[in-house]
């Protein structure tokens, strides 16, 4: 239960940061939920990757273009900035190589949606500090050995990732384990401390697609980053 | 182009006349006139919108649904077609027509050659894909529908499916694509040759031209199917069906009767399949499929067509146990689709019933066909 309002909250989340009319590829999208969501409040054009068979069957059996398949292996197969937003919520930490998730998704979408659960929260600091056993928490309810979650990292760790890729952080939304929501980049002390979840609305530095337009089609092509 | 058309008692279809037509096919020949054996099941309604065509495989016919008066048993996709079910003729209008070179009514070289008394045979001219995709566009034409809901096909059926988005994606929404590729394999050419082979090496075959006796070379024929037949199955599937299992014995002959079940259960396959089908029809068919191949094309004939194909919306579905269509040629399709940031859907089905799935008994399958094509109707019917 609590999972799941989690992810509803994630998901009302993740809506505020989309504009409408817009192409999104939702990353283990599931059933389709979000898709569902985001195309009857946001007028979006959806797509979605999902690994579980059942899932992928269904998401289909409900209309959504969604192709029953692994991210890590086929996000190769789409086109540059072929997507206004590319999102990935509470997956990155399940990647076999969450850095080239990052980049993959930047360079498929113009924009990225990130949300994961931050390691960093005090209760889990607490849980190792105390017991000396990995934590296991409400977000992050696996014990050790059979967790999908196989990359553990904090608000800071994901901030300095992005400095390093070059990648803009335009909005970051913050959720403590209360559901109290703030601004990340607004709050400057103890953000790694209370934020439970987060979620991160990613493009790159002065990122400016090249568009030249047809009267059919769209052709569009990544430019370098300046800076 | 004016289309007569007749109902034919005997087979329990229709049939539509293109007379003095000049079909130019991709070999180059010209075929003046033909004729297409169809089936339609439910209502097409007002607006036209609701017509979906089925395209059948290899051996199959335009006996989807109902009965098949040239087998005696019901039609091949009824647990799929019908009333009520997935694809619901309550609501959908199916066409299903055979094929060009095909032998359950339409021109094929079983038929008469025009304005002769003598059967093609040998002499029917090398069809393709792409010719038999075209003469279904002009039954759909002359049954003045403009624009088909869905072409639907597994295996034969989906390369007609796929060829459909490629020659008149303005004349259709979206294809369902089952356990099918952008080209036929080496492998599958490898097997469909030895099939041709064994119905050529047939002495009652003579050139084609078996029926100026009233003969059939059986035996080649025969062989031919269980060989296919084979390759439609999996390891697991027929260890699972027939095991070592012997057939109406306690122990083995030490001859070579039909001791195993496998054996028994392939020759009854060959020897039911000579009944229903054309040897030559047979030639024709399997060498259509060898010539499919939009393996380097099929990006460009969708990226740049003349045709807008952008509105296309594609379900594309493989079976973990299909060896002959494996689920790589089909993600082969998605791949590119994606590529292009096409609409498209892809299943792989968990099952062990190797290529022949799509005909069998596959709760996913139906649910995801149900689907897709109910949640794309709603859409369009707004």
């Amino acid at each position: 239960m609590n999972k799941i309002n989690s992810i509803r909250k994630d998901w009302s989340l993740i809506e505020t940061l989309i504009a409408e009319d817009r192409k999104i590829l939702d990353i283990g999208c599931g059933d389709g939920g979000l898709m569902e969501q985001l195309e009857n409040n946001r007028n979006a054009i959806t797509h979605g990757i999902e690994l579980n068979r059942d899932l992928a069957a269904n998401a289909i059996a409900r209309g959504f273009n969604v192709v029953h398949g692994n991210a890590e292996l086929d996000l190769s197969q789409y086109s540059n900035n072929s997507f206004d937003y590319v999102i990935l919520s509470q997956t990155l930490q399940a990647m076999m190589k969450p850095k080239d998730i990052l980049y993959e998704l930047l360079r498929i979408g113009s924009k990225a949606i990130v949300s994961f659960p931050n390691f960093g929260h005090w209760k889990i600091r607490l849980q190792l500090l105390i017991s000396g056993k990995m934590p296991v928490t409400e977000s992050l309810p696996y014990t050790w050995y059979d967790t999908p979650n196989i990359h553990f990292f904090t608000i800071k760790d994901f901030l300095n990732l992005c400095n390093e890729m070059n990648i803009m952080i335009e909005k970051s939304i913050g959720l403590t384990s209360k559901g109290k929501q703030f601004d990340i980049s607004e709050s400057v002390t103890g953000v790694n401390f209370f934020t439970h979840e987060a979620i991160f609305l990613l493009s790159y530095k002065n990122y400016e697609p090249i568009k030249i337009k047809s009267s059919k089609k769209v052709f569009a092509k990544n430019s370098v980053i300046a800076n | 182009m004016k289309t007569r058309f007749t109902t034919d008692t005997k087979l329990e279809s229709e049939i539509a006349y293109f007379e003095n037509i000049n079909l130019k096919i991709e070999s180059g020949d010209i075929i003046d006139s033909f004729k297409l054996a169809f089936k339609t099941y439910g209502k097409l309604n007002a607006d036209k919108t609701n017509a979906i065509l089925v395209c059948h495989a290899l051996t199959g016919d335009q006996y989807v649904a109902g009965n098949n008066p040239i087998t005696g048993r019901e039609g091949w996709w009824s647990r799929m077609v019908g009333p009520n079910k997935p694809i619901d003729t309550n609501k959908f209008f199916v066409i299903c027509s055979n094929v060009l070179g095909g032998c359950a009514g339409s021109t094929g070289p079983k038929e008469l050659q025009n304005g002769s008394d003598v059967a093609y045979g040998g002499n029917f001219p090398s069809v393709t894909i792409k010719d038999m995709v075209k003469a279904q566009s002009l039954l759909i034409e002359s049954l003045n529908i403009e624009k088909l809901f869905s072409v639907i096909g597994g295996s034969m059926g989906a390369m007609q499916a796929l060829q459909w988005a490629i020659d008149f994606p303005d004349k259709i929404l979206n294809i369902i694509h089952i356990a099918g590729a952008l080209k036929h394999s080496a492998q599958n050419i490898a097997f469909h040759e030895v099939g041709r082979q064994a119905i050529m090496s047939d002495p009652i075959w003579k050139n084609g031209k078996y029926f100026e006796n009233n003969e059939v070379p059986e035996r080649g024929l025969s062989v031919a199917r269980m060989i296919a037949h084979i390759t439609y199955l999996s390891e697991n599937a027929m260890h699972r069906k027939f095991g070592r299992k012997l057939q109406s014995r306690d122990i083995i002959s030490f001859g070579f009767d039909a001791d195993f079940q496998v054996e028994s259960y392939l020759r009854y396959q060959g020897k039911s399949f000579v009944e229903r089908f054309d040897a030559n029809s047979y030639l024709y068919l399997t060498r259509a499929m060898d010539y499919f191949d939009h393996d380097e094309t099929f990006r460009k004939n969708i990226e740049f067509s003349h045709n807008p194909n952008n509105h296309l919306k594609y379900l594309i579905v493989s079976f973990t146990s299909d060896w002959l269509f494996p689920t790589i040629e089909s993600k082969m399709i998605v791949n590119q689709l994606n590529s292009l940031s096409r609409e498209v859907s892809f299943l792989e089905i968990d099952t062990d019933k190797g290529h022949d799935s799509f005909l069998l008994e596959e709760p996913q399958l139906d649910d995801v066909i149900k689907g897709f094509l109910t949640n794309n109707f709603a859409k369009i019917d707004e």
